[in-house]
This record gives C-alpha cells, sequence and structure tokens, in this order.
C-alpha cells in the first residue's frame, strides 16, 4: 500500500537483457510492456510471470523470478510478492494438465463434490497433488465467474461447464 | 423487455463482431458526439439522469463519479475497467466481454471523452482466456475501423484501450486493489481518501467502472438518459444482467428490468430443480446477507427493495438454493472464501477471516460449541467497518445473516453433531 505512485526501482540496472530468456519470450514480454507509461514497465510483471511460467511448463523458480526483476528493473522483492500474492502462478510442477477445480458455493450447490470424488478416484489424487506420471495436477479454486455452468473447471485455457463424471472421463481421456 | 442493452446483440448470428454491433445501433452514440462535438458536462448530465448506477457491486452513481473527475487538471486521465469479476455467484461482465465487447469499447470511450481521457485499461481476470481473445479481437476490429486510436473518425479526440490480465485474487476486484495491481504490485487496497478520481492509476485522476456499468453507457446517450431510467424503478434505472446459479432449472444471465419481481425471474430461470422448495436466496453475490425463499418471494430486485429485507442487489448475482442444502456447510464454504481471499493487510479481516472459518469448520463437522453462535456473531461485528476495503464486511455479513435466518439449523449441528438435512 502506497500513496505516492511510483515503480519499485532498483540502484543498478541489469544491462544484458539479451542474455535473459529467449527473444520469443522478451518479445512477447515487449508487447506488455508497450502498454504501459515508459517509467512503469513494472506493470508487466504479472503478465511477464505468466509468459515466463507458461514457459517453464507451467511453475515458476527463484531463477525465472529473478530474471524478470532483471529484465522489468524491479528489485527481486518486488516480483517475489507479486509472485507469491497471485494464485495462478505455481511455484512447484503441477503436472502437464492442471486441473483447476471450482469448489465455490454456486459450484457445491451443483454438486463440485461429486466432481471432486470422482477425479479423485480415477486419478489417485487429492488438491495439491500431481500424478505419478506427471500428466495431471489437481488444484482447488476459487469461483472462476461461471457458475451458470456449475460445476466447472478450467484446464489450461479451457472452461469445461455443466460437468458430469462421464463427461469429466472425456476430458481427461482427450488429453495427452 | 428482456436483452436491451449489455445483451442487445445476443439473438444474432456471431453476436460479438463489430457489424453485427453497429447493425443494432452501435457506436452511433459516439458517432453522434464527435460529430456535434456535445460538451463534456453535457454527457455526464446525461449519465446522472438516467440514474446508472456502478453494476460492480456497490451500485454508485456514475454520472456522479465521472464528475468527481477535475476534467483541466494537466496530465494523464485514465478509464480503467473492471473485468475482474470474482464475486462467487456472478458470471455477466464474461458474456458481456464474450457476447458483446463492442459495448464495452464504446462505453469506455464515451467516458473518455466525457473526462478527458486518453487512454483506457480494461483489467480482466487472468482466467478469463477466452473473453480476453474476444475482447482483444474487437479492440483491433474497432481500431482498423478507425473508431480506436489517434484522431477518431477525424473528430481531433483519439483514446488508446489496453487489456490487463489478472493472476488470480479475488481482492483484485476492489478497485483500489485493482489500481496496485495494474501498477505491477501485490493488490493491496488503498486507504481512501483519496479516491481514485483524485489519485488513481499511476497516481492520476481515474474512473475506475465494471464491465456492465461502461457497457451501458452507449444505449443511454443513444436512446436517451429517461428512456434508460424509465425501464427500471425509482432509484434503480435501466436494466440490469442477473446471473442466477444453483439449484434452478436454466441457470444464465437474464438481463431484465430492475424491479422485476424475484418471483419472475425465478421463472425465467425455469423455477426450482425437481420442484422443490426456494429455501433461501442470495440476492447480490455471496458477499451479501442470504435471504429465505419465502422473503424473496416478496421482493423485487431494485436496489430499494431487497435493502428493505436487510440484504443488498450487489452485483446481481443471485445464488438459489433448496432445501437439500445445508446452510451450515454454505456458510463454511462462503466463509472458507474470504479467509483464502483476505489480502492480509489489516489485522481485524485477516485474523477475523481465518477464525470464523475455523468455528464455522468445527460446528459442521459436529465439535460446535454450544457459545459458537455468539463468538461468530461477535467477531463479524468486530470486524465490520473496521477495515481498509469492504472485504472485510463481506466476510462478516453472510455470517450474521445466515446465523440470524437458519440459527436452528446450525443449534442443530452443535446439539446433535449432526445435519439436520
Ligand atoms: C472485495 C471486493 C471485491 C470486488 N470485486 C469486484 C469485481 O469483481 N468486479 C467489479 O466490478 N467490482 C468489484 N468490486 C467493487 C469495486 O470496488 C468498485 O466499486 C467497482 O469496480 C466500481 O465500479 P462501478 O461503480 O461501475 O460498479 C469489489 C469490491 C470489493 C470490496
Ligand atoms: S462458483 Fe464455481 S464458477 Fe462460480
Amino acid at each position: 500500500m502506497s500513496l505516492r505512485s511510483e515503480p519499485m526501482v532498483r540502484a543498478q540496472k541489469f544491462e544484458d537483457k539479451e542474455s535473459l530468456f529467449t527473444r520469443e519470450v522478451r518479445e512477447q514480454i515487449d508487447t506488455w510492456v508497450a502498454k504501459y507509461p515508459a517509467e512503469w514497465k513494472q506493470s508487466a510483471c504479472m503478465p511477464a510471470l505468466t509468459i515466463v511460467q507458461d514457459m517453464n511448463g507451467g511453475y515458476l523458480t527463484r531463477d525465472l523470478m529473478d530474471q524478470v526483476a532483471d529484465y522489468l528493473d524491479m528489485p527481486p522483492i518486488a516480483v517475489y510478492e507479486v509472485a507469491s500474492f497471485y494464485s495462478m502462478y505455481e511455484h512447484k510442477p503441477m503436472g502437464r494438465h492442471k486441473i483447476c477445480l471450482c469448489t465455490n458455493v454456486s459450484c457445491m450447490i451443483c454438486g463440485s463434490d461429486n466432481i471432486l470424488e470422482h477425479i479423485r478416484n480415477r486419478l489417485g489424487i487429492g488438491f495439491g497433488e500431481v500424478t505419478p506420471d506427471g500428466r495431471f495436477g489437481l488444484k482447488e479454486v476459487e469461483c472462476l465467474g461461471a457458475c451458470g455452468g456449475a460445476p466447472m473447471m478450467q484446464i489450461g485455457h479451457t472452461y469445461y461447464e455443466n460437468l458430469t463424471p462421464e463427461l469429466v472421463d472425456q476430458i481427461l481421456d482427450g488429453l495427452e | 423487455m428482456v436483452n436491451e442493452v449489455c445483451f442487445r446483440t445476443l439473438h444474432c448470428d456471431r453476436p460479438w463482431r463489430l457489424e453485427t454491433y453497429q447493425s443494432e445501433g452501435g457506436y452511433e452514440a459516439l458517432k453522434m458526439i464527435l460529430a456535434e462535438k456535445t460538451p463534456q458536462e453535457d454527457i455526464i448530465e446525461m449519465v446522472k439522469q438516467s440514474g446508472l448506477r456502478g453494476r460492480g457491486g456497490a451500485g454508485f452513481p456514475t454520472g456522479l463519479k465521472w464528475g468527481f473527475i477535475n476534467r483541466t487538471a494537466p496530465g494523464e486521465k485514465y478509464v480503467v475497467v473492471n473485468s475482474d469479476e470474482g464475486e462467487p455467484g456472478t458470471f455477466k461482465d464474461r458474456d458481456i466481454l464474450r457476447y458483446n465487447p463492442h459495448a464495452l469499447i464504446e462505453g469506455i470511450l464515451i467516458c473518455g471523452y466525457a473526462i478527458g481521457a486518453a487512454t483506457g485499461y480494461n483489467y480482466i481476470r487472468g482466467e478469463f482466456w477466452e473473453p480476453y481473445e474476444r475482447f482483444e479481437e474487437a479492440v483491433t476490429e474497432a481500431r482498423e475501423a478507425g473508431l480506436l486510436g489517434d484522431n477518431i473518425l477525424d473528430s481531433g479526440f483519439g483514446f488508446q484501450i489496453h487489456t490487463h490480465l489478472g493472476s488470480g485474487a479475488y481482492i483484485c476486484g476492489e478497485e483500489t486493489a485493482l489500481l496496485e495491481s495494474l501498477e505491477g504490485k501485490k493488490g493491496q487496497p488503498r486507504f481512501k481518501p483519496p479516491f481514485p478520481a483524485m489519485f488513481g492509476l499511476y497516481g492520476r485522476p481515474t474512473v475506475i467502472n465494471n464491465t456492465e456499468t461502461l457497457a451501458s453507457v452507449p444505449d443511454i446517450v443513444r436512446r436517451g438518459a429517461d428512456w434508460f431510467r424509465e425501464i427500471g424503478v425509482p432509484n434503480s434505472g435501466g436494466p440490469k444482467l442477473f446471473s442466477v446459479s444453483g439449484n434452478v432449472v436454466r441457470p444464465g444471465n437474464y438481463e431484465v428490468p430492475m424491479g422485476i419481481p424475484f418471483a419472475e425471474l425465478l421463472e425465467m430461470a425455469g423455477g426450482m430443480r425437481e420442484g422443490k422448495r426456494c429455501k433461501a436466496v442470495i440476492p447480490g453475490g455471496s458477499s451479501v446477507p442470504v435471504l429465505p425463499g419465502e422473503i424473496m418471494m416478496d421482493v423485487t430486485m431494485d436496489y430499494e427493495s431487497i435493502e428493505k429485507v436487510g440484504s443488498m442487489l450487489g452485483s446481481g448475482a443471485v445464488i438459489v438454493m433448496d432445501d437439500s442444502n445445508c446452510m451450515v456447510k454454505v456458510l463454511e464454504r462462503i466463509a472458507y472464501f474470504y479467509y483464502e481471499e483476505s489480502c492480509g493487510q489489516c489485522t481485524p479481516c485477516r485474523e477475523g477471516t481465518g477464525w470464523m472459518y475455523r468455528v464455522i469448520h468445527r460446528i459442521e463437522n459436529g465439535t460446535g460449541r454450544q457459545e459458537d453462535l455468539d463468538l461468530l456473531d461477535d467477531v463479524a461485528k468486530k470486524i465490520m467497518g473496521r477495515t481498509i476495503c469492504a472485504l472485510g464486511d463481506a466476510a462478516a455479513m453472510p455470517v450474521a445473516s445466515f446465523i440470524q435466518h437458519f440459527r436452528d439449523e446450525f443449534q442443530y449441528h452443535i446439539d446433535h453433531k449432526k445435519c439436520m438435512v
């Protein structure tokens, strides 16, 4: 919380930006940086973390967070704060497919408990766990704003709504 | 009168396209303003007269909010859209972004014109990938058609819109947390005052409005403030999107006039599943007090009617529960949500949400104590009004209301160590 609105800058900038990530990742981050005022590169911190997390197979490491800090001229601590505050950042592998199951009130009323039970039985994992083959991870999420299609889950960028155990089987069968 | 404003294109094939929107009168309001060089204060006055109140939950009069901006102050001003849509039960902004993104774009442009801003940010929650892509496509379409960008339609008015994606945090729906987040920080709400109108994004004067609020603006300008206001009832102008979820036959979004009887809305949603009894309704998102079904049957869906019976219209998320639901379990889940999402900044909220959750959890699990109900009431009261933002109140209000209306169920859990439903 601050009443001043100034970006957190660090004393010494990291100059060799070309050594960070790949050119493709840098270009992706740059499209976000371009949206904000020049002195507010920091605004691109969240999208940058998302980009490098995706590139890294779905989770962040200390080294990646440090590189984001270097790239955006932020103090590393400011990046760690963001990376630990928001629920979509992972700090350990969550499997090739992270199943995000909503258990919030509308989904619960419409039977998310049964869906959870079904996934648990099928995959043998609970929330926060990954199957031994690394194919699936399971995560409990709060309302994803699709309560009209409850119960629902998200995998990757896709929302799956009006879930039934049969539908869940179909969806999971279709994922490598 | 359904689907008149935000869902106006919904009956069309590919409702999200520019040509569809234009075939329904889209961008006419903007063109009129730019051609006639309508004075800024006239637009603000029109929005005031329309009776439009913020659709994000707080119901603050939109025109009044726009009027707070010092339009002659030098330097940047911003329009920020709150598409964070995280209030449990709410799923309307997602459909505006997916099905009518141009209404939002036109609304942002009109707002920008009225307050003298040249840049807008749409903060979309990170999970909303499909809505994000739709919105981005629409921005591109508008830009290519000369409706967005530098010197729009040769009018001398220029405006840029950028999309920002969240990363999962309910608190970022709170307007100042959202601004912090947009500045690349943790989403922790700011002290107010100063309000965003004075000190907003990057410390600049900022209007922040909900998606539905801004998407309602073009029709107010095009069809007139009176037209819009008269769709609703006094103090609740216009139509509103109600997100109906829970044990109903056809859950979904319904854009209907404010003041429609709840019973009618329930009927539109197909009534109760399996003909069960409507036991309880949360009429405005999980943050507002729950009401017994019998009370709801006599309520109309507008700010005053719902306030009279002790709840709030909130975001228009109507969560309907039949009598197979255990109220202790529902409250336990809601309490867990606020515990999980408290940003940790204020002690009463950080500690109180966890405390309330643990107490409700033990009641639900048959280890509750007789004094727990008074304890919950007490903790809830001590959070209310003692935090920087309204998340504390949002956590406290459900607790107090569930116990008030369904005390016997909580008592039964404590006495018999099991559920009565
Ligand atoms: C904890 C909390 C969460 C909120 N979440 C949202 C949200 O997801 N979307 C939204 O539009 N407003 C949300 N609000 C309300 C905003 O703070 C703010 O009032 C709103 O964006 C103003 O726009 P409006 O006047 O157009 O409604 C939330 C408020 C609080 C306290
Ligand atoms: S409660 Fe599950 S999507 Fe809203």
